[in-house]
This record gives C-alpha cells, sequence and structure tokens, in this order.
C-alpha cells in the first residue's frame, strides 16, 4: 500500500498555492504510506537556466561551497539552495549534460534527484508531514506536482527508495502497487546499458520509461508498452515540464480517484486526499480506467 | 432527524451512537454530515435506522448492514456494502471497485457507475447499478441478482454459481463458464419488482439474462489444464 497524490493547475492564480495544497493532501495519505514521503514539484521557468537537486547524507560538508566549486569547473554562474539535506542548483541550462560527470568528481556521495528546467524532487525517510516540514514543501510555487507516501513492499525503506522517481531530465514516476517482473527487466534494461541504483521495482520501472523515451518513445507511446512489459499491480503516476498522465494496470485494484476543475486536475488514491481542494465539491469525480493512459498539457 | 457531525465527533463516536438506538426508540433517521472521505462509515449496523451521509465515503461503508438503510449523497469507495446481511445501501454517485463483495443479503443501489469487481463473490444481495459496471463483476458469483442498466466491462460472471445476472447495455466480455441465458417470465416478474425498488425506468423485456453453465462445478479431467 502507498499514497499518491498529484495536482496539475489549470488556472494560474493557484499556482502560489502549488505546495501548500500538496502538502495537506500527502498528510491526508499517511496512513497508506508512514515510512517515507516525496515530492516532485514544477517551478517556475527560468529562460536558460536549469535546476538539479541533489542529495547528501552529510549535507553541512558536502553543500559548503558547492556552488562556488561547480561553477568553477563549469565556468559558469551557478547558484545553491539549501533544503535540509536537499539542494537545488541553478545553472545555464547548456551545462545540464556535463554537470553529472562534473559533480561525481568534486562530490562522489552527491545523489541527484532530478535534473531540468523547472523540476524539484524532495524525498527522505519519514512520517510525510516531518518530510513536508523538513523541506518546507507548502511554501513551493508552481504548475503541478506530484506527492508520494510510501509503505514499502518491494525493498528497503531508504531515501533512495522513496518516490517519486527520475526518468530523465523534467520527468518523474510515482507507483503505487508491486512489480513481479522487476528482477527479469532489471537485467534486460542491463543488457541495453540502463544502470539501476536500488533494488526498488519502481526504479526499474522509471528505468524502463527512461529507455524507451531514449529509444524514440514518447512518454504516452511508453507507457502503452509499458501496459506490456511491466507484470504486476501499479497505478503510476507521472510528471514532464508541461504534462501530467496517469496509467493503472489491466486488473486495477491499487485505488485512483481523479477530480478535475476549470482550476485543476488533481489525483488521489482516495477521494480523502482530494477534499481540502477548492471547489471539489462541483468537481467532476471519477475513477480512471483500467490500462488507459490519461495525460494532461499545459 | 438526527444530525451527526463525522468530522467534529468522530467514526467512534459515530457507531457508538448508532448503535446504542434502542428498539423503542423513534430516532432512527440519521444524517451523517462532513463525510469527507471517511473510512469505514456506519459499519456492522443491526437496527432498521435510516441514515443518510452527505458527502462521499472512502472504504467499506455501511460494512456487514443488517436492517439499515444507508444512503450516501455522494460517491462511495471501495468495498462498500462489503459483506451486508440485509437492509438497503443507495448510493446517489458512482461506487469503486469491489462494491457488495461477499454480500449475502439486502439490496444495493448505485445510481451513477460501479467499478471493477462490482459483487464480487456475491452470496445472496441484489445489486442494481443505473449505470455500467467495470471488469470482473460478479467474479464467483454464488447466489443473488446483478442488474445493470448501462453495460458491463470484461469477464462478466467468471467462474460464477448461481448468481443471476440481467443486462440491458452491451456485455464487453463473458468470463469463463458465464453464459446468455434465456429470460422466462418469472425474471421478468423479478425485474419489474427491483427495477421499482431500485426507482429505476427501465422496461424488464430490454434486458438480457447471464448466468453459469455449470461446466466448471465439479473436476473433470478434461479442464486439468486450466484448473
Amino acid at each position: 500500500m502507498c499514497g499518491i497524490v498529484g495536482l496539475f493547475l489549470k488556472d494560474k492564480s493557484l499556482e502560489p498555492r502549488l505546495g501548500e495544497l500538496l502538502t495537506d493532501m500527502l498528510i491526508t495519505m499517511t496512513d497508506r504510506g508512514p515510512d517515507s514521503a516525496g515530492i516532485a514539484v514544477y517551478g517556475n521557468d527560468n529562460e536558460g537556466r536549469a535546476k538539479l537537486t541533489v542529495q547528501s547524507s552529510a549535507p553541512d560538508a558536502d553543500f559548503s561551497d558547492l556552488d562556488r566549486d561547480l561553477g568553477k569547473a563549469l565556468d559558469a554562474s551557478v547558484s545553491i539552495r539549501v533544503k535540509d539535506t536537499h539542494a537545488v542548483l541553478d545553472l545555464p541550462e547548456d551545462k545540464l549534460p556535463q554537470v553529472r560527470a562534473v559533480l561525481r568528481e568534486l562530490r562522489p556521495d552527491l545523489r541527484i534527484m532530478s535534473a531540468g528546467e523547472t523540476i524539484e524532487i524532495y524525498k527522505e525517510v519519514g512520517l510525510p508531514e516531518d518530510v513536508a516540514k523538513r523541506f518546507d514543501i507548502s511554501a513551493l510555487t508552481g504548475t503541478h506536482g506530484i506527492g508520494h507516501t510510501r509503505m514499502a513492499t518491494e525493498s528497503a525503506v531508504t531515501t533512495l527508495g522513496a518516490h517519486p522517481f527520475s526518468t530523465g531530465a523534467d520527468q518523474c514516476l510515482v507507483h503505487n502497487g508491486s512489480l513481479s517482473n522487476h528482477n527479469s527487466l532489471r537485467r534486460e534494461l542491463a543488457r541495453h546499458g540502463v544502470e539501476v541504483e536500488t533494488l526498488n521495482d519502481t526504479e526499474v520501472a522509471a528505468a524502463y520509461l527512461t529507455w524507451k523515451m531514449q529509444t524514440g518513445s514518447t512518454l504516452g507511446e511508453a507507457l502503452e508498452s509499458g501496459l506490456d512489459d511491466l507484470d504486476g499491480f501499479y497505478t503510476f503516476v507521472v510528471g514532464t515540464k508541461d504534462g501530467f498522465g496517469v496509467v493503472r494496470d489491466p486488473i486495477a485494484c491499487k485505488p485512483a480517484v481523479m477530480a478535475e476543475t476549470d482550476q485543476y486536475v488533481a489525483f488521489g488514491s482516495e477521494y480523502r486526499a482530494l477534499v481540502g481542494l477548492p471547489g471539489i465539491e462541483d468537481a467532476r469525480v471519477w475513477e480512471p480506467e483500467p490500462a488507459t493512459v490519461y495525460f494532461w498539457k499545459h | 432527524m438526527q444530525t451527526f457531525d463525522l468530522e467534529e465527533k468522530g467514526l467512534r463516536a459515530l457507531h457508538e451512537t448508532l448503535r446504542s438506538v434502542g428498539p423503542d426508540s423513534n430516532e432512527t433517521a440519521w444524517e451523517v454530515v462532513n463525510a469527507k472521505g471517511s473510512h469505514a462509515i456506519a459499519v456492522g449496523l443491526d437496527a432498521p435506522l435510516d441514515v443518510t451521509v452527505r458527502g462521499s465515503t472512502g472504504y467499506y461503508c455501511g460494512g456487514m448492514n443488517k436492517q439499515a438503510t444507508i444512503r450516501v449523497d455522494g460517491s462511495a469507495g471501495p468495498g462498500t456494502g462489503e459483506n451486508m446481511m440485509s437492509g438497503k445501501i443507495v448510493i446517489e454517485g458512482d461506487a469503486s471497485q469491489y462494491l457488495g463483495a461477499t454480500a449475502h443479503g439486502g439490496l444495493i443501489v448505485v445510481k451513477g457507475n460501479a467499478s471493477s469487481r462490482c459483487g464480487i463473490s456475491m452470496k445472496g444481495v441484489d445489486i442494481v447499478v443505473h449505470g455500467n459496471v467495470g471488469h470482473m463483476a460478479a467474479f464467483m458469483g454464488q447466489s443473488g441478482n446483478l442488474v445493470v442498466l448501462g453495460d458491463a466491462g470484461d469477464a462478466l460472471g467468471d467462474s460464477c454459481y448461481e448468481a443471476r445476472f440481467f443486462v440491458r447495455g452491451k456485455v464487453k466480455s463473458l468470463g469463463a463458464d458465464c453464459e446468455q441465458k434465456e429470460m422466462r417470465p418469472e425474471h421478468i416478474e423479478f425485474l419489474k419488482a427491483i427495477l421499482a425498488e431500485a426507482e429505476c425506468d427501465a422496461s424488464p423485456e430490454e434486458f438480457t439474462r447471464y448466468g453459469s453453465a455449470r461446466k466448471l462445478y465439479n473436476f473433470d479431467i478434461d479442464n486439468a489444464s486450466a484448473y
């Protein structure tokens, strides 16, 4: 069991409240997933700049002078925003392809949570309320976001085992369910040169989607082929720079409720997660169909 | 009518209140407000109460109900009316998965659609859905009736026993050992009565009946690979 929440704003006037609304939704899903929590938020686009979210188990040492060191190595202007165990590095967009290799040299123990123009991913072990507080999620603004509360079944309760998983630049995936063919798929992906860091099943699904997209599929096509290649139970919610998608396996026993108004499209593992949203009383509320890819775009 | 604020007083107090209504009490009509998708509302009632829940409900509303009439003025979450014994549940909106699972008796009416596994392992309950039902409806249904005014999804009545299914719209596919059957006068009579009780404006003649082909009842060596 896990909890998923998602909010895709259509009405710009709600953007300042994105973090606050998502935080409430996330905390409501605590009893579906008290082990760890995470959130991906798509903030405002800063022309020509990119964001890299990194995580460290020794943030004081790792984040100290990181902006200066990275700026020097990349010969570019880099700024840093430290939030507890995470830091968001702001750098020129054209430096994004080389930054991973440079970081590996500079701070070998850093973990990259997300990379892209607008995405920031924060995730840690602990109760959703505590995790949200540590990263001050409620103060975040943006266009859309996805959150996850985890009750671990397939692998250890660790920061890297928490969701969301990054699936590529400005892309992320969260999962409720369990995949039964993740070991064979992990080996299959390894044969194609795709590395998966943990024993977590969802990370394999994320890597699968990334690999599909690197080999020419759109996200929609990658999700469609996932319906054939991923065996097990899943409700997936995915985020892209300007979009938000949902897909459930053909059996669809993992719960999912959606709500749509003129102001937003919202996802919750349960209706409970949606009750605090503005205008929910008059929203169109429905359950996404099994084996059907849903996608909304700005 | 008595009003109970669920958000303010909590679920335990609701059940203590509803279960303490004595047989001679005239306070049998209750309205539960601020449901907000909470789980297990009005579960295990055993008195002829009339409970109306304002707003949508979460998991297992009306589970194990005996005698009471429960109305959900919204949509209902997974497992609504699970193992109901008697009484009635009316859902104004949609119902989530496994509505009325293993229910032994009574009537469940859904004014909207019901999703997957509606009436799974039903054991005597009657379920009337004004809209559509999802896949695997009445899986392993043993007795009772599932009446669908709209369409049914994949694998209707898979591995069913003696439950009966009446569908007015299209059936996407029939499950293993489920087949179409003839409509006899007693079925028309049954539908006439239950459609009236479920506030449906539909003609019994428009329905098709489905039920068990009774080929999976007993072990058959020729079916060994299918078990």
